[in-house]
């Protein structure tokens, strides 16, 4: 069957600048494969991005983008989807970006449970300004901001915190498969509500500890080891077994997803007057309104 | 000046329902065809603290909350201590005779004392005395000569056909009031004259938001912040009917950053806060400056720095708006002098900032947005603007340009959701097309020039805006002997008060304002100004801001400057004085 839209038809003419190697090239192909496979339409898709080597992302791809600053990409998407709920609105970035500069955006667009993806491109590093220590960066891991006895801070659990602020869809992918990550990202952008794809995606150029082997050695497929999705609690054991845990094994997979909830679209009162983009402007009844100051 | 009007102050602590009076009051007056203007003194204590609210009531249309009241509610001993020499000559003081006691030595002349047990008053209809505020209210209605007709539909409005039971205990209690000034002396006679025609009271806040609500906004983020909060309350109370969705959000950046979010998706998007949370703005109003993003952030100013006077007045934020952002882009900062101007300039704000696709700022302040003041019927058929649009359905042929070179600088747009038109908005320095050139394009020689090329891009859109704000406007006598000089909520004050010197003292003075502070009007201000003799400059902050952008922008340098930073608004009778002063 011949596709309306092709892998490539997602593909912008700018090439992506990534370092050879980097996590962040399979994140892009995994995206690019859950697009084509769910086949939307690039100019109803909006990738909201922030500041980082990973947030670079939206250049390399034909759809709609705001490449916003630094820690507000989820914002600024918030503010799109609610302005215009018929887009598909993505937010790609960094570790760094949404789980430190950016935490309380992410906390709240969770628990709010809007209809966004969110892809997390996690490589443990601040890695386009050269190498400091991130909110996920391991204890004693030495970086250039933390030179003498490493990091002396817990690393945030990113899975634990989606499933603890009312995410809908909380998943962790790596780099290294990028077909499960593509299936999983295709999913969360058809799942009705927040879902979050926390994807382990090596800097390889700043971080020499979470390299591909760290991550070989040590992930595994939660799902084919019996894990249910739907059973919160389990998605909680689950989440707190790495890094909080221990170090010897990684879950990968589809952690919780939950359809029952409503979104906040849902509920936005205002969608009773249609999409905002679309209304027209103008007030009718202005005399009522104005009938209540006098 | 010798025209009839009420001046009303009702004086409390913290709790005791000394605004929702006063509010009454104010209805009360504009019901009967009165022009009003109230101001509310209060801190950000829920309970105890001094609070007093002044509502001004006249025929005439009105200029500020005036100054000595001719009617004076205690409802305890600070009041009176604080307030009674205040009273003017034949006025009268409504005291709660079993708590509080005047100090007569401390009078004007004929001042009438009116101690009513109000507290027991009220207990006879309820058993906790829920509604002594109502008693004093009835007894200055009385006092002024206002129709009860106004008072029963007022406790109808507020409490309604929800509680019956609280509306007709309030009644009662207004009553006896009326009752208690009755016998001792009955009305004070003010000589106003009523009507049967009801004016629109509002709030700056309210009007404001009256504005974005005609101009057709359709997102509006905000977090609470004394003074702002109000709009926030409006829009969430009527907007969502109306299309417009109102967000409530984790904090100011989250608010601005979703307002640019919802501005680039194509609707009508607006912030409201105050100083400080315009600082956590900065970073995000910057990136709607460099993406073209239009939206309107409007800016209630408060006592500053930092947490400050969260309750009192100020103008000390234009240099923190004429400065937000990291680097030079494009901004437009309007300050509405009145009610009428900040629905008008509001509504207009969206206008410019679609067209210009760039932020619009409105500047307003803690004695505007907050105080009741009576306004003309507003018109909501607003003209609507949404400036060049790339697409109207077809695809674009090549690749679109989202930020092509134009003379005005002013790109035509597409809204997300367009086919064939998919482009990147970057907060990076970009080309054309959106794509970046500073990560690894910058500094090679063509891109210097491309740099170069956007920046002035960008920059150029100052021009056209510049010619659609507002221009600047001197009021009143021509040749006068002296300019006032000053922009914002300062104007009912600064006519006021040269009213009052003209035909008091027979001194000549106009006045030069700016309801649009940037881009500055450089040219028409200097030419306004090659007329003018000597000018004394007013503005509620320690540094002169705004004389410091006149001096930037034409080399003027006011002659005199009278600066005001103890949280209060200028009052008529203090710019009369500093007048005088500089005069002699
Ligand atoms: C407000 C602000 N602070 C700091 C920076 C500098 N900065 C740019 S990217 C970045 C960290 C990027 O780390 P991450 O989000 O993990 O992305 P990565 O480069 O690792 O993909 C920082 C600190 C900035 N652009 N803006
Ligand atoms: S520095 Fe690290 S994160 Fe950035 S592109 Fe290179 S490998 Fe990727
Ligand atoms: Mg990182």
């Amino acid at each position: 069957m011949k596709l309306e839209f092709e892998l490539d038809t997602y593909k912008s003419e700018i090439k992506p600048t990534w370092c050879p190697g980097c996590g962040d090239y399979a994140v892009l192909n995994a995206l690019q494969h859950a697009l084509t496979t769910l086949q939307l339409e690039p100019w109803n898709v909006l990738i909201v991005s922030g500041i980082g080597c990973s947030s670079n992302l939206p250049h390399f791809l034909s759809t709609y983008g705001f490449h916003a600053i630094h820690g507000r990409a989820v914002a600024v998407a918030e503010g799109v989807k609610l302005a215009n709920p018929d887009l598909h609105v993505i937010v790609t970035g960094g570790d760094g970006d949404g789980y430190g500069i950016g935490v309380g955006h992410f906390i709240h667009a969770m628990r709010r449970n809007l209809d966004l993806t969110y892809i997390v491109m996690n490589n443990e590093i601040y890695g386009l300004t050269t190498g400091q220590a991130s909110p996920t960066s391991e204890m004693g891991m030495k970086t250039k901001s933390t030179p003498i006895v490493g990091v002396i801070e817990n690393p945030i659990d990113p899975i634990a915190l989606a499933l603890s602020t009312g995410a809908t869809y909380v998943a962790r992918a790596f780099s290294g498969d990028v077909k499960q990550m593509s299936e999983l990202v295709a999913k969360g952008l058809e799942h009705h509500g927040f879902s979050l794809i926390d994807a382990l995606s090596p800097c390889v150029t700043y971080n020499k500890i979470n390299t591909y082997d760290f991550f070989r050695k040590r992930v595994y497929d939660l799902n084919k080891e019996g894990h249910d999705p739907s059973d919160l609690k389990a998605a909680f054991m689950k989440a707190l077994e790495w890094p909080v845990m221990q170090r010897d094994r990684i879950p990968l997979g589809l952690f919780y997803r939950n359809d029952k909830v409503p979104t906040y679209e849902d509920l936005e009162p205002a969608y009773k007057k249609g999409n905002p983009v679309k209304q027209a402007l103008g007030v009718e009844d202005a005399d009522e309104i104005l009938r209540e100051f006098l | 000046m010798s025209t009839p009007e009420i001046v009303f102050r009702i004086g409390g602590a913290a709790g005791d329902g000394v605004s929702s009076t006063a509010e009454s009051f104010a209805k009360m007056c504009s019901r009967s065809g009165l022009h009003a203007w109230t101001y509310s003194s209060y801190q950000s204590v829920i309970r105890g603290g001094h609070v007093w609210t002044q509502v001004r009531g006249g025929n005439q249309p009105l200029l500020s909350h005036g100054t000595d009241p001719n009617v004076l509610v205690c409802l305890n001993q600070q009041t009176m201590d604080v307030h009674q020499g205040d009273v003017l000559e034949g006025g009268a003081i409504v005291f709660d005779s079993d708590l509080v006691k005047p100090d007569p030595s401390k009078l004007r002349k004929d001042v009438r004392l009116l101690g009513i047990p109000l507290r027991k008053m009220a207990q006879t209809i309820t058993p906790t005395g829920i509604v002594r505020n109502t008693v004093a209210l009835g007894a200055a209605v009385r006092l002024c000569d206002i129709d009860f007709r106004h008072v029963e539909s007022a406790f109808q409005d507020i409490w309604g056909d929800k509680k019956p039971e609280v509306v007709a205990h309030n009644i009662q209690a207004a009553k006896l009031g009326v009752e208690a000034v009755q016998q001792a002396g009955g009305s004070l006679k003010l000589g106003l004259r009523f009507t049967e025609v009801p004016r629109y009271l509002m709030t700056g806040n309210e009007a404001v938001a009256l504005g974005a609500l005609a101009a057709g906004v359709r997102f509006h983020a905000q977090y609470p912040m004394t003074p702002a909060s109000s709009i926030l309350h409006w829009m969430a109370a009527h907007g969502p009917q109306r299309g417009v969705v109102v967000k409530q959000v984790e904090d100011e950046l989250a608010a601005m950053n979703m307002a640019v979010g919802a501005g680039h998706a194509g609707v009508r998007s607006m912030v409201a806060t105050s100083g400080g949370g315009f600082s956590l703005m900065v970073e995000a109003i910057g990136q709607a400056g460099m993406t073209e993003t239009p939206l309107v952030a409007v800016v209630v100013q408060r006592g500053g720095p930092s947490t400050g006077l969260p309750t009192k007045t100020e103008q000390g934020d234009l240099n923190l708006v004429l400065g937000a952002g990291q680097g030079d882009w494009p901004r437009g900062i309007l300050a509405p002098r009145n009610t009428r101007e900040c629905f008008d300039l509001t509504a207009k704000a969206f206008n410019l900032a679609e067209v210009y696709q760039t932020p619009i700022l409105i500047l307003s302040d803690l004695y505007l947005g907050e105080g009741f003041r009576t306004v003309d019927k507003l018109d909501f058929n607003v003209p609507i603007v949404r400036g060049m649009m790339a697409a109207d359905g077809g695809v674009a042929e090549g690749r679109y340009k989202r930020y092509a070179y134009t003379d005005s600088g002013v790109s035509p747009r597409v809204l997300p959701g367009t086919k064939g038109y998919q482009y990147i908005a970057a907060t990076d320095e970009h080309m054309e097309s959106g794509e970046l050139i500073s990560d690894i394009l910058a500094g090679l020689p063509e891109f210097v020039e491309e740099r170069r090329k956007m920046h002035e891009k960008r920059m150029r859109k100052l021009e056209g805006l510049r010619k659609d704000m507002p221009p600047p406007e001197l009021w009143g006598s021509p040749n006068a002997d002296l300019t006032l000089i000053h922009w914002g909520s300062t104007w009912g004050a600064a006519h006021e008060a040269i009213r009052h010197v003209e035909e008091d003292e027979g001194i000549r003075v106009n006045s030069l304002e700016f309801p649009a502070l940037f881009p500055f009007h450089a040219d028409e201000t200097l030419r306004i100004l090659k007329g003018v003799k000597k000018t004394l400059s007013m503005e509620a902050n320690y540094t002169g801001q705004f004389a410091r952008l006149l001096r930037a922008e034409t080399g003027y340098k006011p002659n005199f400057t009278f600066p005001k930073y103890d949280g209060e608004p200028f009052t008529w009778r203090e710019i009369a004085d500093k007048i005088l002063e500089v005069v002699a």
